[in-house]
């Protein structure tokens, strides 16, 4: 067997050389951005539909919006596309102008027809993100009186209340209200779609860039736009990959295959800090974590239970080791930087006063109680952190492990006992928060809104009041009044235990600058990105 | 006299009988593929997962909710809605995916290329080298070689794939830099390569990208050998077993008796004989390995079917889900069938009872 064994050695031997002998790329292009990103959560490019946060970001950097606002000061709202605004004395109409000589990526003229034509498909589709329009009483009926071209650089846009005027113009600055390029997307309609079978999958946009490609779980191709109004972009393409697992991305990071990672857990954040070649940047973005305790159940319906189980949880270690600066501790509804949060954290662990009030609440012992709590790495950590702490005062807490789908079915249900969850705003305005933890209109089995006071079947038709006084007062700071009081009242009584306020954190190569990071991540800006040699 | 039962004079006159053999399968696989097809259905039904919720997410309101059931059908009993499913799927029609918006059909052509080339390097790399370590494990029993190819297989056979591909990669990627990184192609190249069969070492060579090919293969190495060595211990463990069984034979003896060279009797005689289950186990790993290697796919960024039916799971999208089986009860049948024909080819005792 000799002669068998010199060939097993040689095609091994010829095996390791030839793969030593291929080509491998040490650093991206110099005019091409390349992220890594886990972007299975895309569904859709159509500014009507999308609502997820990687699309929202590839929308913010390829779409442009009537009004934006500083990211650093969300008060200071200025328009985008619109040039101005004006209110009507009742508060229930605004007039829009657009600003002049704009144009599409097509070349197409961006004119008044476009942002009334954007508004009015979002309506009329009625995607996910539809009900951030319909709020202002906008349907499907009444859409095409209610927002109505005025001129050719005019709109008039009517609400059926006369709501605070910013809550209008942050939801404006949702991706929903995102001016798509009408004579494009009209061409593309087929049987009364809107176009929406094309647009879903294509771009008809104004921003810095546009989307050449999707391929779904794939790749995210954008290139620059050369008819965008603002200073162009220095990167001539900019590129998401899809990359689900965080060590994977950082060693692409590492060995300069990507420029920014986006999905990097605890560990690698750690582990990336002391590498010269690579910063970490940070910024903190709108979502919450917390517990939702079901109201339905014979422990939890306890106010002292909940009162109990707030300090029950350790923040601070927990946002200092399992999640490493991704994460700052935040026990109020809304989260830092929008009108009217508090910043007030009251709660921290204190088993003896737990153990107190549970037994004042008549469980001296304790009992047991589960909580489902989606599987990704993160949630499972805290989950079992707060397992460990709740054990402390008696408290046994089974885990009920699933997909994102699987316990967001259960929690929709209201057969949860407790549910550990995430929550990011959906504008900037303080009632998209307001409207879920503090509102809830009708606490029936079959109601029609499902927000998450109702998911935990907690009935409170006074708070339900005073949310929706605060949604009308027109004045900015007795508004910021009502829900600095609002919370106030929500963190001592409601059955959320609100834990934290996410820390967007990246991996980025140390020549590459400019990559702002915003509250929402349709304001993750790529835009004025550049590279150094 | 051979020494061996094939017959090669004879291997060629068995075709008519192949045929009449395909005929049957074919029957066999219509109606699994019906059950196939009713259970996953099932299943995707009994789940504790709303589909509503892939389509328009946790914050649609009522009307857009209720709209998204309708267009879903989940509104008609649970018959009529398999029903409509099966007229549409047997006219080629698997539907749309709710996650990617584009027809099931198109999805799966687009990620079945990724998993087809990786798996097929896998498989050829796991036969190239798991047959003959099997053939000298058994040859060399209880010596060094054969505890050697047997601790080497089991190790294969028993790490978790998904640590040594991170493993692979921290080493022969981040210190070694032997191959390329996850992904199939370079950003640098994605856009010179025109993507004809999806197959990008075949796209590469036919469009004369040389540059690109090297850098595809760079790309296809490291999770490629890593799928091998999967398959290599399990096809290596098996042709061992065979292998012994056959050594132990009669027609072994007589042959060395005769004066047969040993290499012959191993390599022709024993082999070829051994050859005939392991066609099974062959076709069965290539399958497995088509099937999607999830985790292999999720470290190694490999945009195939494995993600892609992982994904489409997680959030519900039946349609994917159902699609993405049906390939693979297609692939599951298509080998064994396969595999049973070239029984048929190799082994004449069968061609004779057919």
């Amino acid at each position: 067997m000799t002669h068998f064994s010199k060939f097993l050695a040689a095609a091994i031997v010829t095996g390791a050389l030839g793969l030593t002998s291929v080509p491998v790329q040490a650093e991206t292009p110099p005019d091409t951005l390349i992220q890594a990103w886990q972007l299975d959560d895309i569904i859709s490019l159509d500014p009507a539909e999308v609502f997820e946060f990687t699309a929202s970001e590839i929308l913010g950097n390829s779409y442009q919006p009537l009004v934006g606002y500083d990211v650093n000061d969300v008060s200071d709202i200025f328009g985008v596309i619109a040039e101005k605004w004006e209110v009507s004395e009742d508060g229930k109409t605004f007039t829009f102008t657009i600003k002049p000589d704009l144009q599409f990526a097509s070349g197409n003229p961006i004119t008044a027809a476009d942002p009334v034509y954007s508004i009015q498909r979002a309506v009329k589709l009625d995607k996910s993100p539809a009900f951030i329009l319909t709020q202002f009483g906008l349907t499907a009926d009444n859409v095409d009186q209610m927002v109505r071209q005025t001129g050719d650089m005019t709109f008039e846009l009517e609400m059926d209340k006369a709501y605070a005027p910013t809550l209008l113009l942050y939801c404006l600055t949702a991706t929903v209200g995102f001016v798509v390029d009408k004579e494009l997307v009209v061409s593309h309609e087929v049987d009364g779609d809107f176009g929406y079978e094309w647009l879903k999958t294509n771009y008809a946009g104004s921003g810095p860039f546009t989307i050449r490609e999707w391929r779904a779980n794939d790749v995210v191709v954008m290139e620059r736009n050369d008819n965008f109004s603002g200073d162009a972009p220095a990167m001539a393409r900019a590129i998401y990959r899809h990359i689900p697992e965080g060590s994977t991305q950082r060693l692409l990071l590492e060995q300069g295959d990507i420029d920014i990672a986006r999905n990097l857990g605890a560990e690698e954040i750690v582990a990336l800090a002391d590498n010269p070649d690579l910063k970490i940047e940070d910024g903190i973005k709108g979502s919450i974590y917390y517990m939702g305790l079901n109201q339905k159940s014979e422990f939890l319906s306890n106010p002292l239970v909940a009162e109990a189980m707030k300090y029950l949880v350790d923040y601070q270690t927990i946002a200092d080791t399992i999640m490493n600066g991704k994460v700052k501790v935040h026990q109020a509804f809304l989260p830092e930087g929008f009108l009217g949060a508090l910043d007030d954290n009251p709660y921290s662990l204190d088993v003896e006063k737990a153990k107190a009030l549970l037994a004042e609440a008549g469980y001296p012992d304790g009992f047991t109680v589960t909580m489902d709590t989606r599987n990704t790495p993160e949630i499972t950590a805290i989950a079992e952190a707060i397992q460990q702490t709740m054990a402390q005062a008696g408290i046994m807490l089974e885990l009920i492990p699933g997909d994102g789908q699987q316990t967001l079915t259960k929690y929709r249900a209201r057969s949860h006992d407790i549910y550990i969850g995430r929550w990011g705003p959906d504008y900037q305005d303080p009632h998209t928060n307001a409207d879920t933890f503090a509102r809830n209109p009708d606490n029936s089995d079959d109601a029609a809104s499902k927000p998450l006071a109702w998911r935990n079947a907690w009935d409170i038709p006074e708070m339900t009041a005073a949310a929706d006084a605060a949604v009308l007062e027109k004045d900015a700071g007795t508004r910021a009044e009502m829900y600095l009081a609002l919370q106030r009242e929500h963190q001592q009584v409601s059955p959320f235990v609100i834990m934290f306020q996410e820390i967007e954190v990246l991996g980025i190569r140390n020549n590459v600058n400019g990559f702002i990071i915003g509250p929402s991540f349709n304001d993750n800006s790529f835009r004025n990105v550049t590279k150094t040699e | 006299m051979s020494v061996s039962p094939a017959n090669e004079g004879g291997r060629w006159r068995a075709l008519p009988i192949l045929g009449l053999k395909a005929g049957k399968l074919i029957a066999t696989v219509a109606v699994t593929f019906l059950g196939l097809l009713v259970v996953t259905f099932l299943i995707g039904r009994v789940v504790p997962v709303d589909p509503v919720l892939a389509v328009v997410g946790d914050r649609a309101s009522k009307s857009t909710y209720d709209a998204a059931y309708i267009a879903l059908g989940l509104d008609k009993p649970l018959y009529q809605q398999f029903f409509i499913y099966l007229k549409q799927a047997l006219s080629g029609d698997l539907g749309v995916s709710v996650l990617t918006k584009k027809p099931i059909i198109e999805d799966i052509a687009r990620v079945f290329p990724a998993t087809l080339e990786l798996a097929t390097a896998g498989i050829i790399l796991g036969t190239l080298f798991g047959v003959p370590l099997g053939v000298w494990g058994a040859v060399r029993q209880g010596r060094l070689p054969d505890q050697v190819i047997r601790v080497v297989g089991l190790v294969g056979y028993s790490a978790p794939i998904f640590w040594l591909g991170l493993l692979g990669l921290l080493v022969f990627y981040a210190k070694l830099q032997w191959v390329a990184g996850p992904g199939r192609i370079d950003i640098a190249y994605e856009y010179t390569v025109t993507q004809t069969t999806g197959l990008l070492l075949i796209d590469t060579a036919m469009q004369g990208e040389w540059g690109a090919f090297r850098n595809v293969l760079a790309h296809l190495a490291l999770p490629a050998t890593l799928l091998g060595y999967f398959s290599m211990a399990y096809i290596s463990r098996m042709t061992r077993s065979f292998m012994l069984a056959e050594l132990g034979q009669e027609y072994i003896i007589t042959a060395r008796v005769k004066g047969v060279a040993e290499w012959r009797i191993i390599w022709v005689h024993a082999l070829r004989n051994a050859a005939v289950p392991l066609v099974t186990v062959i076709a069965l790993s290539y399958a497995g390995l088509l099937e999607g290697s999830v985790l292999t796919e999720t470290v190694f960024a490999w945009p195939g079917l494995g993600q892609y039916l992982t994904n489409s799971l997680q959030n519900a999208d039946m349609n994917a889900v159902l699609g993405g089986t049906l390939v693979i009860g297609i692939i599951f049948v298509g080998l064994n069938l396969l595999s049973d024909l070239l029984y048929t080819v190799l082994d004449p005792r069968v061609r004779r009872r057919s």
